[in-house]
């Protein structure tokens, strides 16, 4: 592979490839300093990684990107915010009022930065949906009982962290833009995390942990099974982590991204 | 070869723009023309990395460094919980030791997952520092915990666009949320209903983010080995 030449090519077509490439030039720098094979093998793989940073996606399929987590941020935010409305829904005088209304807010900043995002980015941000959270009548009882309105919100939530892990490689042009959406996906893991808690506190002798075994439920049933299905996998990168660890750590250390298209399938239900 | 631009000759000092902003982007690599052959045919060193000072463990350069970077901070975290398993405080309850030990299988997970990928490349193990923490006692253990977390939460967010592959990134993606999932547990058993508060999540509804730097400076105070940045990408 001569480098030299395949710049030269591309400056061809492209005269700025210098000042596009020049923010990557610890990645240049790096095939000089790997000597022998592995670096023969390697080269390919950086560069198509330093071409992809340089020239990347476009805004288009950024802004793409920031409607599609808009729509769940919207989902997520008016279920948390009708749900600490509703009347006799969380119980009163304990923790879980606080911890709603915190998640509720998180939610609806989420909402409030991805249009702000979206339209520094010149996109238009998606209008929000109409919502229908019994998921036309699976959830009925949503907001006036209380375990149903935890198992949907730990449903939103595991999904929300999958969906933004999926879509990560599709930011990696954009830092700014990547490095929020990371900071969002890790806030909504938090979440996940405490309404796991909530619900394992709630004692219905269903063991809940604050991470995902499996592609277990956490007892909530083959009606959201999609979420957690590929959560089971215990080789990461070819690496067999049951070499390490047992079964059950072993999918519980690695959460599992979903595509656009498999979450879009799950919450199709609730969106009317 | 040093960083210089010596290989262009005077000859090719032509007005043509695109000729300086191929000389520009090759000399800011510290790679003249003669220097860009040299990469092209892939089979020679360049010396002109920086060395890491006497006694200091460099992290290395690229998704190399970023990941050694990582395998670092789960090294530190595998063996902090490895000895709260160890030598549990007292007080602990039971439902504390199952998950407590959860966490310290992923963290050993993770380290385990880095050095093999990481094969040669891979930083040796490090020697650590836990003089601060006292083990006996459940507020030191947790609040090392949440330290620990929140620290590779912020490391993972801040790492992510310094890795130059896809596949990385996904990976770091998968590892961050299970940090940010024993943050949040590790912060209710302190205080409950702390899992994402304003210490954590800004206003925006944004966790915490670091850079290399940053994070290194407070793991340092619970290692002995020495780490050193200084070839990790900085954008």
């Amino acid at each position: 592979m001569n480098i030299h030449k395949l710049i030269t090519d591309i400056e061809k077509v492209d005269p700025e490839v210098y000042e596009r490439l020049d923010s990557r030039r610890s990645a240049v720098s790096q095939f000089a300093k790997i000597g022998g094979k592995l670096a023969l093998a390697a080269v390919p793989l950086a560069l198509g990684g330093m071409f992809k940073k340089a020239y990347g996606q476009g805004n288009s399929t950024i802004v793409g990107v920031l409607n599609f987590a808009l729509t769940l941020e919207y989902l997520e935010a008016e279920f948390y915010t009708r749900g600490a409305a509703a009347p006799a829904l969380v119980p009163v005088g304990t923790p879980a009022v606080g911890a709603i209304n915190t998640i509720r807010d998180h939610e609806n900043q989420h909402v409030n930065f991805l249009k702000t995002a979206i339209s520094s980015l010149g996109g238009t941000a998606v209008a929000k949906p109409t919502f229908d959270f019994t998921a036309r009548g699976t959830f009925p009882t949503v907001f006036t009982n209380y375990d149903v309105f935890l198992a949907v919100a730990q449903t939103f939530e595991d999904t929300g962290v999958r969906a933004y892990k999926g879509q990560a490689g599709a930011l990696i042009s954009n830092n700014d833009v990547l490095t929020a959406a990371l900071q969002i996906h890790s806030v909504e893991a938090r979440h996940a995390s405490h309404i796991r808690q909530m619900r394992q506190a709630r004692n219905t002798g269903i063991s809940i942990k604050p991470w995902i075994t499996g592609k277990d439920t956490g007892g909530i049933g083959s009606n959201v099974q999609a979420s957690y299905d590929g959560e089971e996998i215990t080789t990461q990168a070819g690496v067999n982590i049951l070499s390490f660890v047992s079964a059950s750590a072993a999918s519980e250390s690695f959460d599992e991204p979903l595509s656009r298209s498999a979450v879009e399938t799950i919450v199709a239900p609730f969106i009317v | 070869m040093k960083r210089n631009s010596s290989g262009i000759s005077s000859a090719e000092q032509t007005p043509d723009a695109s000729v300086i902003h191929r000389r520009k982007f090759l000399a800011s690599l510290g790679l003249g023309v003669t220097a860009a052959a040299v990469l092209a045919s892939c089979d020679k060193d360049d010396d002109n990395d920086n060395q890491a000072p006497a006694g200091f463990i460099d992290l290395g350069r690229g998704d190399v460094g970023i990941l050694n970077y990582a395998f670092a901070l789960e090294q530190l975290e595998a063996a902090f919980y490895t000895r709260v398993i160890a030598s549990q405080y007292s007080g602990i309850t039971p439902a504390e030791v199952a998950l407590l030990t959860d966490i310290r299988d992923h963290e050993v997970a993770h380290r385990e997952f880095f050095k093999t990928a990481l094969g040669s490349n891979a930083i040796p193990g490090l020697e650590v520092n836990f003089a601060a923490i006292d083990f006996s006692s459940r507020t030191s253990v947790l609040n090392t915990a949440k330290a620990f977390e929140d620290l590779g939460v912020s490391a993972y967010n801040g790492a992510g666009k310094l890795i130059q592959s896809a596949d990385y990134l996904l990976l770091a993606g998968k590892i961050v949320s299970v940090e940010a999932r024993h943050a949040a547990y590790i912060r209710d058993l302190l205080s409950n209903g702390t899992f994402a508060d304003n210490t954590a999540v800004d206003m925006n509804g944004l966790d915490l983010v670091k850079a290399p730097p940053a994070v290194l400076d407070v793991a340092k105070s619970f290692l002995v080995s020495k780490l050193w940045a200084g070839n990790l990408p900085t954008s």
